[in-house]
């Protein structure tokens, strides 16, 4: 039903890398082998998957996975029509069958039982068994699957089977550093580069905070939206305040530290 | 002389030049001389600062002093403060002060009254309005009239013990409390001590350990205990420091202290003042955490960039200016991180005028190093000294080259000192004003010595060694108890002491097992049904919180088809995991040997039974569980007993700790309570139970009134429900309607027939885990 065209990407994302994860995901790539892209939120793993998409040159089809996600809505099920019954290819048969890169994002909040599907693909075999509609379909050779998830709130409910773990290759992102974070934020809200240094700046007294109160750190997304913020004409540090405090807790003594933090780095 | 007449040398006899002068020394009507040696100097000071008519009030309040027949004493501070008093809370405060002055001629605290008068200048002078004079002298009647003591009905026929400390201390006590705060300390303690004149005596002499407490749970300003948690996130946010925060006490001085502490840090931590008011400074308002936050800032800048320096070779002035170089040059560095806190360093450190010390007379070196140091910091501190000027900018110029450390920087002073050295630098009177930068460290971690004197006997000093100290149990844990009278807690009261039961035969908890296998096989067919089970998806249901999707196609295919459709499409999730954990909590004390009522077991041996059955259903329910003992013996020793620990199993060894249970001492609950509580409150489940299992009410051989253990228990309860642990109590006591229902609220049974233990309490667990 989805042509190939369909999933393209047509701009050029903007990422910039921090190591040389593009050559070594252009290696895997070559290899067909999947990946799995490991990092806090907001650290730009999406876009980095989006980004190779598109130098590429191959579709990609992004499932958000959830809890309420069942095996049928990633391989696909039979709708009723006015004839009957219709089978309908969910988005990773789809991507099997017209060879895109199917980015199954923050995998772990899906079911156990559900991210089970995905292993005929991912080994040898590079096939989906749809035993609802008794077909097995072979997948696309410039089908890819990635699969993205954050360790941060890891716990022993929310965990990748081993089953699972291995049979990925892995990236592990962080927080770009200082300066290069600096650059990204001012390049993507289009504000001045000292003033993304502050922000950053910001933002790092708060990841500081990862486990002694904050269960994750600010996140390179929060400080593009303080520095979008400034940019509508909001004050820089009430756009800290709205964008990278306020949003990641309630704790009152931590929302003073970081507070503090913010007049101390502003002056 | 004869007998009833007055000396010839009678002071009344002497005369003043000035006739204002004379008329009120004749008015006086007073024969001591050494008040005729002063009244000339008070009645001037007076007559500057009061009306004619308050002055005649004076005169004739002082005449009336005079005449109480306790000395000069009175008489003598009366007109030497009054002016003071009158001029500092610009009111007339003289009628509340004489009733009050009656009132304590009246009662046996006469001798008081000097005490009292000696002190009301400073009081005065911390209180600043008449309203809160009065309030003042307020609170001194009550004391007097509460602490005064009679031995027999109705007269007063003994001194308040505690008046004359109270009114000596009322001025240093004023500088940390305010009037509010005095009250609630001075009421507890009246409360506390009001029957042990000695005690009294030491608690308003601020010699007692609760008296501290209390002081400094009354002060004003910010409170270190209170900030703890912001100062440790805000270290660790700005600087990445996790560096322990230590509180050193600012509570007035003990004897044999010379000087406040200053902040400091060593190995062990930072350590800190407990308590920091906000400062009004010439820069505006600096609350007090904004100062923690400069003090700390500070020290953690020595941290970053501070080496210690070597300093026997140089006079104690040079470390001084090299101390104020460093500290500006660390002071630089984080503002050039943080730019912020030069405000709040700017708003706490002082602004010396330039013309401020006078170097004929004064030592000025640390006038001068403080100018300095404001110029370093401040681009608009306005001094015109072209050395000054000089030196900073060469400090900023060594900051702005990168990599200048502390040698530099000492170089840099060294250099300061010899360009500005004056001879009055060694004179003994010292200009201090303005010139205490009071949120930086004492700079201990700056030097190193080589020699620890230049005595000759130093170096042969042999090097002593402390054996170590040999520890006998735990410390004991103080807990807090509630006292209703003062509804306030009394700090640190109770002293709990943990240790691990002693062991006795397993055998013998088997055989009692053994005797009650009946009902141990009922329980188990209960237990089995309650086993945990995880967490699962009920589909196919008729009611269900969503559609199965799938389900509900295969239906509509279904009925489209022809076929009867299965109408369960929906479903829903359960937890049908149990999350508990169970603290038991045994009483030991003495009635527990007390026979039951019909039979020949004692209590003890019933409770035995019943915590051994327990302990085996909840094990193999597979829930986490912990039993422990507790009785006391005062206040001071409270014994925690730990039979089974929450990891361990019901095994040989836990059993032979239950067989050796014993009961002694009396039960003093709120402290076992809390205790037990904070073992529980440490563990990770959704449920949390405390299963207090006793025979009667909370009493103890050193509290007289049973109310207030009572409401100490009861405090303690609800404490642990405010943590989220479930209290409930278990008594074997039959006339405990009456007080276990005001301590447990709705959480308790009382088995009236107590033989039925073994059977209720399992089931009572049952019930509240459901």
């Amino acid at each position: 039903m989805s042509s190939k065209e369909h999933f393209l990407i047509n701009n050029q994302p903007f990422y910039r890398p921090q190591g040389n994860e593009v050559v070594l995901y252009a290696a895997a790539y070559a290899a067909r082998l999947p990946v799995m892209v490991k990092g806090p939120t907001g650290c730009g793993k999406s876009r980095f998957v989006e980004y190779m998409a598109w130098k590429l040159g191959r579709p990609l089809i992004s499932v958000a996975c959830n809890e309420d996600m069942t095996a049928s809505d990633l391989v696909g099920r039979y709708l009723l029509d006015a004839g009957g019954t219709r089978w309908l290819d969910g988005p990773l048969t789809t991507a099997a069958r017209i060879g895109a890169i199917c980015y199954l994002d923050e995998i772990v909040e899906a079911r156990q039982d559900t991210t089970v599907v995905i292993h005929p693909l991912t080994d040898h075999r590079r096939s989906l068994p749809l035993d609802k509609k008794g077909e097995v379909v072979a997948a696309h050779p410039d089908f890819q699957l990635v699969i993205s998830y954050n360790p941060g709130y890891q716990s022993l409910m929310k965990d990748l089977k081993q089953s699972t773990k291995q049979r990925f290759t892995a990236f592990d992102f962080d927080y770009p550093e200082a300066t290069l974070e600096a650059g990204i934020v001012a390049n993507e809200a289009g504000i001045e580069l000292a003033l993304a240094a502050q922000l950053v700046k910001v933002a790092q007294a708060g990841r500081n905070l990862k486990g002694h109160g904050l269960d994750e750190g600010v996140s390179t997304r929060l400080v593009v939206y303080a520095a979008n913020l400034v940019r509508q004409g909001v004050s820089a540090a009430d756009a800290c305040r709205m964008a990278m405090v306020r949003p990641i807790t309630d704790d009152a003594d931590i929302r003073a530290t970081l507070d503090n933090a913010i007049d101390s780095i502003l002056g | 002389m004869p007998i009833g007449l007055r000396p010839v040398s009678d002071a009344r006899a002497r005369t003043f030049a000035d006739p204002q002068v004379q008329a009120a020394w004749s008015a006086l009507d007073c024969g001591f001389a050494q008040v005729a040696d002063v009244f000339e100097e008070c009645v001037k000071e007076a007559l500057a600062v009061l009306s004619a008519s308050q002055f005649a009030a004076y005169i004739e309040a002082a005449r009336g002093l005079g005449k109480l027949g306790r000395g000069a004493e009175p008489i003598l501070v009366f007109l030497q403060i009054w002016p003071t008093v009158v001029a500092t809370v610009r009111g007339d405060a003289l009628a509340p002060v004489l009733d009050l002055v009656r009132a304590m001629q009246k009662s046996p605290n006469g001798g008081a009254i000097a005490g009292f008068l000696q002190t009301l200048a400073p009081v005065a002078r911390r209180l600043q309005a008449i309203e809160q004079l009065e309030l003042y002298l307020g609170l001194l009647r009550e004391l007097m009239q509460r602490t005064s003591t009679s031995i027999h009905g109705r007269h007063i026929t003994f001194p308040s013990p505690s008046l004359p400390v109270f009114c000596r201390q009322a001025p240093q006590l004023l500088g940390l409390l305010s009037l509010g705060g005095l009250r609630n300390w001075v009421d507890y303690g009246i409360l506390s001590h009001a029957t042990h004149p000695e005690r009294q005596e030491e608690y308003f002499a601020l010699q007692s350990a609760d008296s501290r407490a209390i002081l400094q749970r009354e002060r004003h300003g910010t409170l270190f205990a209170d900030v703890e948690r912001k100062l440790e996130l805000w270290l660790r946010a700005l600087w990445r420091e996790g560096e322990l925060l230590v509180p050193y006490s600012t509570a007035p001085l003990t004897h044999g202290e010379i000087r406040q502490p200053m902040p400091y840090y060593d190995s062990q931590g930072m350590r800190v003042p407990d308590v920091l008011d906000d400062a009004m400074r010439a820069g505006g308002r600096v609350s007090g955490l904004d100062r923690y936050r400069a003090v700390l800032a500070h020290m953690v800048g020595h941290r970053r960039w501070s080496t210690p320096q070597i300093a026997d070779n140089w006079s104690p002035f040079q470390r001084m200016a090299v101390e104020f170089f460093e500290d500006c040059r660390v002071e630089l560095l984080l503002i050039r991180d943080y730019p912020g806190l030069r405000r709040v360093f700017l708003a706490l450190h002082p602004h010396p005028a330039a013309a401020g010390c006078d170097p004929e007379t004064t030592s000025c070196l640390r006038h001068r190093l403080a100018m300095f140091s404001r110029a370093a910091l401040d681009p608009d501190h306005g001094y015109a000294d072209p050395v000054l000027l000089d030196y900073v900018a060469r400090l900023h110029a060594l900051l702005e080259g990168g990599a200048a450390g502390t040698a530099d920087v000492a170089a840099l002073a060294l250099s300061w000192v010899a360009k500005t050295r004056r001879q009055s630098d060694q004179y003994a009177r010292i200009h201090f004003t303005d010139t205490v930068i009071d949120y930086r460290d004492d700079n201990r971690q700056l030097w190193r010595f080589i020699e620890e004197g230049d005595e000759e006997e130093a170096f042969d000093e042999p090097r002593r060694r402390t054996p170590a100290e040999e520890t006998v149990g735990l410390p004991p844990r103080r807990y807090a108890e509630w006292d209703y009278r003062t509804q306030s807690y009394k700090p640190d009261w109770a002293s709990v002491y943990e240790a691990l039961h002693p062991s006795g035969e397993a055998a013998h908890i088997d055989r009692l097992l053994q005797r009650h296998a009946a009902l141990a096989r009922q329980l188990k067919r209960l237990l089995d049904i309650l086993k945990p089970q995880d967490k699962v998806r009920l589909r196919y249901q008729e009611e269900g919180s969503e559609l199965d999707l799938d389900v509900a196609l295969r239906s509509l295919i279904d009925f489209r088809s022809g076929v009867t459709p299965d109408s369960r499409i929906n479903m829903s999730h359960t937890t049908a995991g149990r999350n508990i954990a169970v603290m038991v909590l045994l009483d030991l004390s003495a009635s527990l040997n007390q026979r039951v009522a019909d039979g020949g077991q004692t209590v003890l041996e019933l409770s035995q039974e019943a915590v051994s059955l327990l302990a085996w259903a909840i094990d193999h329910l597979g829930d986490p569980c912990a039993i422990a003992g507790f009785h006391s013996n005062t206040r001071h020793e409270v014994r925690f007993q730990h039979i089974k620990g929450f990891s361990e199993r019901w095994d040989e060894a836990v059993k032979a700790r239950v067989a050796a249970m014993q009961a002694g001492y009396s039960t003093r609950m709120g402290a076992a309570l809390r205790h037990a509580g904070h073992y529980l409150a440490a563990r990770r489940a959704d449920k949390r139970i405390l299963l207090l299992l006793t025979d009667g009410e909370p009493s103890d051989v050193d509290v007289e009134d049973g109310a207030y253990l009572r409401a100490d228990a009861k405090r303690a309860v609800d404490e642990l429900a405010a943590k989220g642990l479930t209290t409930f109590c278990l008594s074997l006591d039959r006339k405990a309607d009456e007080y276990v229902r005001e301590i447990f609220g709705q959480r308790w049974r009382v088995l009236d027939r107590i033989e039925r233990l073994p059977e209720q309490l399992p089931m009572v667990y049952l019930n509240l885990t459901k």
